[in-house]
């Protein structure tokens, strides 16, 4: 049996991961962006301390940001109770809490990537186009928009890539529940601790990287053709 | 009794700089000479509002744009002032016809694109992307930029100061025939002596 024949759990594990990891990145990515541009451009007291939290799922161990989740979002803590209360949903042990906890271990580096983007965008570019008679939302449609399109496909992958990989925060805040919370990584780790699991291992494992590396030439492939034909790079 | 092109009385500090200037100039090109750090692109800025004077009143082809006493501050964009960078500032995203057309939404012009093309010569450059523009040719891609934005009035900051000497001849040649064929009011800076005595009605010197 070559490695390439992927079992129907394979293919579940794979399909759960990339939902997981799209839902993730996709619910980030206004939030990032919004993140993004307020850092890059606002003004306002506490700007310091947004900064350090948006950062702090990138330095704090992620069985600590688990654990932080699981305070918030499971079934006492204020986000769980609220969402239960109003909803009638809980995100613990469901495949919607594992997207959380991809989004919010994804959103540093996206907001990151996003914001150095803004940043390098030149803001004289803004000022022409308003002497152009364009009011400040078409200038930003327009012109910073655009600009920043290398900058937010970049933290999209980046972030994309993480998801794909989270696992500690999810571990801890969803546990490993196969069809629901078990993702590649955590269908890695549950292959590695059974006997004769060294075949999936190396299934799963080949998956992953083969998911990254594609995410990365699709990002790159899409910042060419939006960057006007000069030639530019994501990463 | 006509309109004074430009009306402008205005002061503001910048750092420890203080910016006076006082413009009342009829039609046609009016100068705005003296040397680097005179704070001229700061006055274009204000006329543009782009930058906020302290206090004052800035007044075009008879049109108020600003006055601190009468709490007037019209947004940049409905100034319809045509703006010449002096680095073009083209956006790169966009090939020439789209920065060309990026400022016509909505507005009549007096020259239409085809018009303001001809005038410039830049009718082989509309499929081309700015980056692979020379300095001559994106400043009149700028200048057509500004043109078809219906502009009351043109701005031009040193256009000449990124070309060499036979490109500037060659700009000066065209802000030339646009002073001559659209009539409108240029206020320009430069402190170039020579480039001012041959385009300008009036000179207002401002000194360091």
């Amino acid at each position: 049996m070559t490695i390439f024949d992927l079992t129907t759990d394979d293919w579940g594990v794979i399909a759960l991961s990339l939902k997981v990891s799209l839902v993730a990145v996709g619910a980030m990515l206004p939030l990032a962006f919004a993140l993004a541009w307020a850092l890059a451009r606002g003004r306002f007291p506490g700007k310091l301390l947004l900064d350090a939290l948006v950062h702090l799922p990138l330095v704090v161990p992620p069985v600590v940001t688990g654990w932080l989740l699981l305070l918030l979002f499971g079934a006492r803590g204020p986000a769980g109770a609220w969402l239960e209360s109003w909803f009638g949903v809980s995100v613990m042990f469901r495949w919607t809490g594992a997207a959380l906890a991809a989004a919010i271990m994804a959103m540093p580096l996206m907001v990151r990537a996003m914001r150095l983007s803004i940043e390098a965008v030149d803001r004289r570019l803004e000022d022409a186009a308003l002497t152009l008679g364009a009011g400040r939302w078409r200038a930003f449609l327009t012109i910073t928009l655009p600009l920043s399109v290398p900058g937010i496909a970049a933290g999209t992958v980046l972030g994309f890539a993480r998801s794909i990989g989270e696992f500690g925060a999810t571990i801890t805040f969803v546990s490993n529940i196969p069809g629901e919370t078990r993702t590649l990584p955590l269908a890695i780790y549950g292959a590695l601790q059974v006997p004769g699991g060294e075949g999936a291992v190396a299934r799963l494992a080949i998956i992953s990287i083969l998911l990254s590396l594609g995410a990365l030439l699709a990002s790159e492939i899409l910042a060419r053709r939006m960057g006007g034909g000069h030639g530019r790079h994501v990463l | 009794m006509a309109a004074m092109s430009f009306e402008i009385s205005l002061i503001r500090r910048m750092g420890d700089r203080r910016i006076a200037v006082e413009v009342h100039a009829g039609p046609g090109v009016t100068a705005l000479f003296g040397p680097s750090g005179a704070g001229k692109t700061s006055v274009l800025n204000m006329v543009a509002g782009l930058l906020r004077p302290d206090r004052g009143r800035i007044a075009v082809a008879g049109e108020t744009l600003f006055d601190s006493t009468a709490g007037i501050d019209l947004p940049p964009a409905r100034r319809r002032i045509g703006y010449i960078f002096q680095d073009a500032r083209l956006f790169p995203h966009m090939r020439v016809r789209a920065n060309l057309t990026y400022g016509s939404h909505g507005r009549t012009s007096l020259l239409s694109l085809d018009e303001a093309v001809d005038l410039l010569g830049i009718a082989p450059l509309l499929d081309r992307w700015p980056a692979t523009l020379s300095g001559g040719e994106a400043q009149r891609v700028a200048i057509g930029r500004a043109l078809l934005s219906g502009p009351r009035c043109l701005l031009m900051d040193e256009p000449l100061t990124s070309l060499d000497a036979a490109r500037r001849e060659e700009i000066l040649t065209l802000i030339e025939r646009v002073r001559d064929r659209t009539a409108l009011p240029i206020l320009y800076i430069s402190h170039d002596r020579a480039e001012v005595d041959r385009l300008a009605a009036h000179v207002i010197a401002m000194p360091l």
